[in-house]
């Protein structure tokens, strides 16, 4: 049967330019909600599934923060959530350790990769670039029961008898080497590597799918330079996708023949209680290499879709061109590109020769110049806009405000010299929270808002909702991770249970106090968020085909969703996607009366077209 | 740019529309697939390249452990694996003739040229199999010290490697073997080794023509040979004694020679294992004709490049694993 569905995909895929008709074929619960392989379903398997997961990932940050911010209190909500971890209500040490991987783990991967770049990409490129599906829908289909494989593997791996993974995200060996060296490196290890495993093998299939239906599904007319920018993030984070997760692979398969069949990979010298174990010549930081190989490129992994649903968000709704489109293009290339040699910044107190070191600075602070970049070409994009101040517009600006804070510490932390007062402290974890955790999920805010019509025929989110769940977030989330940079300077380090045995943090006590309860605060906003979600998927208002006057090709599709996009013949492209408020010589619009003109319009006859 | 192109840039393919590229969407699919194992076999080599530079005094001598051909005695490095690279590259060759005669619709020929594929490629495996077999049985067998360093034996007069069997006393041995059925509780121990590290250090001291020789490598990059007296006083320091490799210790030197060797080539392998597998569900798909009624023979084109691919790693596996 699915070889059935697949040539039909592939039959649509070919002769998308032809103009037959498109018939709707019979399609049962099973298919259409399941194991559907629309893109658009998949994508809303894909956003459903990572926001379960986000929501597990922040109510695990809230656990923990409670812990940092009255470390060794007894709370009622900690013996009903943890159980026998807490006991007397108590949390455990190595719960927490516990909850600040897991917590890593879910929000990198689940929700910031998986969550992100899984539902934009499945839902805008085939939309966007103007093609009935994706190159195959079966790969698409294969890709997203992979992702709740691991996802369910990953919750599975929380109800284990000594606990799940707890050697911090980056599970460096030999905690997560060795079975008996903590309660959670034992088959709570084992199960976040099957989990992560399947992980890769399913965003694999998914960057295969996107890199080659950008490349070759694209509708007639629609040339690179004419892609909207969401397209060219997604592109380019699927290259990078495919480029840096194998590593991963081969750190995870070299992990495993040294945790389960006694190789040496990452292993020397080691004493447990008394008793030599036999590795002998191994090395940790060779994992540390190989894992951040993939690592850093991760981060970009995280960023580069928000930042080209920013982008996209931003023009349509400043009315105005984006600012630098080519450079916006060539900024998302070369910090893909750069992404890929910065990783030792990571490493620079393991003992890595200061030579090295500098190499890293310096590959590390080229960085900044096509962050700058794109930093710069929103403002400007900003500037002089007729700001339409909806929502997604709200995020797209706060996500550029938080890009702006955290990289500026990151050239703090970019910099060996200054790197090595700070490593593994506080300051780091503000450094990395916002400019890649607030930020991409700013970027996710912005897209869910903004696509929602597209994604629930055409039913729109609750706008007074959307404001409430922004001012919130947007105050709340400086309010956690900017006190959080002092307390870094301060010297606290990251990952401890709890700081009580040093005298010179005690009166950072009362920070830690005032972080955990903006943290309470904003986890409470993401309730509102909740609510208008799943309510707007059954009682939203519907609005227009094209609710906020963009130019791209996915407002051109019929609200109803059905297997192939668009009723009649694709539509054709005709100019680059960012003509807003365009004018002839005259100041008269385009198009009269209406701000924008639609990719699909043909030039006009003394139009002039933008050298953009 | 073409930006500035209206209506002509319509019919450039790059201007979009179907195959910009002139590929199909799953021949795309496949180069992105073998981008993404190139890099998972890059960082097994360069886990390798970082290991071994770590150890680059100590490291086995691929010539010294590679001796081995089937069904003959003797000396004869990298012979056999010399064979197999040869067999594996004419498989590649037998592969590009069978995509061509596919181009031109000939289906007996890529039947033929499919079948010496796959068998070009059972060869490989095989006798990866056989090489592996041979690896871990070991032929002369070494003393481990307590510092978990190996300790080789040769003979002074011709400068040949010696095996335990050529010098280890037979001592009479207390140990009662006994099987399974011998008792109510049984458990499994380890296999022992032929001789006893008593046995080789008695055997060592009564023949006066075998010296030790260390894992370190002497300017002239061969391993250090140590007098006879510093052999005897070398081999207290012994440990255990190892025979053939496995992936905790190995005869031939550093353990991660060993590790690295089981897993670069046994991934190498299993890739190889799938291509054959692959190769011959697309053989018999070629018989029955599918590709006939499908009018063209992209998928034998498809898995082409896989094969293709797995030869090129592997010979980056032969040159950086057994070369240099």
């Amino acid at each position: 049967m699915s070889t059935i569905a697949e040539a039909q995909v592939a039959h649509h895929a070919d002769d998308h330019a032809d103009d037959h008709d498109h018939h709707h074929h019979k399609e049962t619960f099973i298919t259409k909600y399941i194991f559907s392989q629309d893109h658009k379903m998949i994508s809303k398997q894909y956003l459903i599934t990572g926001l379960i997961m986000g929501f597990i990932g922040i109510a695990m940050s809230l656990l923990f923060r409670m812990q940092l911010a009255w470390p060794g209190e007894s709370f009622p909500i900690f013996e009903a959530v943890l159980g026998r971890w807490a006991p007397d209500g108590v949390m455990d040490a190595d719960v927490y350790l516990a909850l600040v991987t897991i917590h890593g783990t879910i929000m990198v991967f689940f929700v910031l990769t998986a969550g992100l770049s899984g539902t934009f990409s499945n839902l805008l490129i085939p939309l966007q670039i103007g093609a009935r599906d994706m190159a195959s829908g079966f790969l698409n289909m294969l890709s997203y029961w992979m992702f709740f494989l691991s996802s369910v593997i990953m919750v599975i791996s929380l109800f284990v008898e000594a606990g799940p993974a707890a050697a911090g995200w980056t599970i460096y060996p030999p905690l997560s080497a060795l079975p008996m060296a903590q309660p959670g490196s034992g088959m709570g290890m084992t199960l976040w590597l099957v989990s992560m495993a399947v992980f890769i093998a399913s965003s694999l299939l998914g960057s295969l799918n996107y890199i080659v239906t950008v490349i070759n599904l694209r509708t007639k007319g629609m040339s690179m330079t004419r892609l909207p920018l969401t397209i060219w993030a997604f592109l380019v984070t699927a290259i990078i996708g495919v480029i840096s997760f194998p590593v991963l692979l081969s750190a995870a398969l070299l992990l495993i023949m040294d945790r389960s069949f006694g190789t040496s990979f990452f292993l020397s010298d080691i004493f447990i209680q008394g008793e030599v174990l036999h590795y002998q010549g191994g090395s940790p930081v060779l994992f540390e290499h190989l894992f951040w190989f993939l690592g850093h490129p991760e981060v970009y992994i995280v960023i580069l879709p928000a930042m080209g649903m920013v982008s996209e968000v931003m023009s349509v709704n400043a009315r105005k061109p984006i600012f630098g489109y080519r450079a916006m293009i060539a900024s998302i290339l070369a910090i893909a590109f750069l992404s890929t040699i910065v990783w030792g910044h990571h490493m620079f107190i393991s003992g890595m020769n200061p030579f090295l070191g500098s190499v890293f600075t310096f590959t590390t602070l080229l960085i900044a110049i096509p962050s700058a970049v794109k930093a710069f070409n929103w403002i400007t994009t900003l500037w002089k806009g007729n700001l339409q101040l909806n929502a997604g517009m709200l995020f797209s600006i706060g996500m550029v405000s938080t890009f702006i804070t955290g990289g500026l510490t990151g050239i703090i932390l970019g910099d060996s010299t200054l790197d090595i007062n700070v490593h593994d402290t506080y300051f780091v974890v503000a450094h990395f929270h916002l400019v890649m955790g607030i930020s991409a999920l700013y970027g996710l805010f912005a897209g869910v808002y903004h696509w929602f019509p597209k994604m629930f025929q055409g039913r729109m989110m609750n706008k007074n909702l959307s404001y409430i769940h922004f001012w919130v977030t947007a105050v709340g989330s400086y309010g956690i991770f900017f006190p959080m940079h002092f307390v870094g300077m301060a010297g606290v380090p990251r990952r401890y249970y709890e700081n009580t045995a040093f005298p010179m943090f005690d009166e950072l006590t009362d920070v830690q106090v005032l972080m955990t309860v903006f943290a309470l605060i904003t986890a409470a906003a993401q309730l509102v968020f909740a609510y208008n979600f799943v309510r707007s998927i059954f009682y939203g208002k519907r609005g227009p085909q094209n609710p906020w006057n963009a130019t791209t090709l996915e407002w051109t599709a019929p609200q109803e969703h059905f297997h192939g996009n668009w009723a009649g013949a694709i539509p054709h492209v005709h100019r680059w996607p960012y003509d807003y408020s365009k004018t002839y010589e005259n100041g008269e619009y385009i198009i009269e009366g209406q701000d924008f003109v639609p990719q699909t319009l043909p030039l006009q006859e003394d139009e002039e077209e933008l050298h953009h | 740019m073409d930006s500035t192109v209206t209506a002509g840039s319509e019919e450039n393919v790059w201007g979009g529309g179907n195959r910009p590229l002139n590929a199909s969407y799953g021949k795309l699919m496949m180069w992105f697939f073998l981008v993404s194992d190139a890099l998972t076999f890059s960082g097994f080599l360069a886990s390798y390249g970082f290991s071994r530079f770590k150890f680059i005094e100590t490291w086995p001598i691929a010539d010294e452990v590679f001796t081995h051909v089937p069904f003959f005695h003797g000396n004869f490095p990298m012979y056999y694996v010399a064979f197999m690279t040869f067999i594996l590259i004419m498989s590649s060759v037998t592969m590009v003739l069978a995509v061509d005669a596919g181009h031109r619709m000939m289906k007996n020929r890529v039947i033929l040229y499919m079948f010496l594929t796959i068998i070009g490629g059972a060869i490989f495996v095989g006798s990866q199999a056989w090489e592996w077999a041979t690896f871990i049985t070991g032929d002369y067998g070494a003393v481990e010290t307590k510092g978990g360093r190996i300790l080789q034996f040769v003979k002074a007069d011709t400068g040949e490697r010696a095996a335990l069997a050529d010098f280890a006393k037979t001592l009479p041995s207390e140990r009662q073997e006994l099987e399974r059925n011998d008792g109510l509780w049984f458990n499994q121990g380890a296999s022992l080794p032929s001789y006893s590290l008593k046995e080789v250090t008695e055997g060592l001291k009564a023949n006066p023509n075998i010296l030790i020789r260390t894992e370190t490598i002497t300017e002239t990059g061969e391993k250090t040979l140590l007098t006879r007296e510093e052999s005897l006083s070398k081999i207290k320091d012994g440990a255990l004694v190892v025979e053939g490799a496995n992936l905790v210790r190995n005869e031939y030197g550093s353990r991660l020679f060993a590790d690295f060797f089981f897993f670069i080539t046994g991934f190498h392998g299993f890739h190889v294992f799938s291509g054959v597998i692959i190769n011959i569900i697309i053989f018999f798909n070629v018989i029955l004709g599918t590709y006939e009624k499908r009018g063209h023979y992209e998928m034998v084109e498809k898995v082409g490049l896989y094969w293709h691919f797995v030869d090129l790693v592997w010979v980056f596996v032969f040159t950086f694993f057994y070369l240099v």
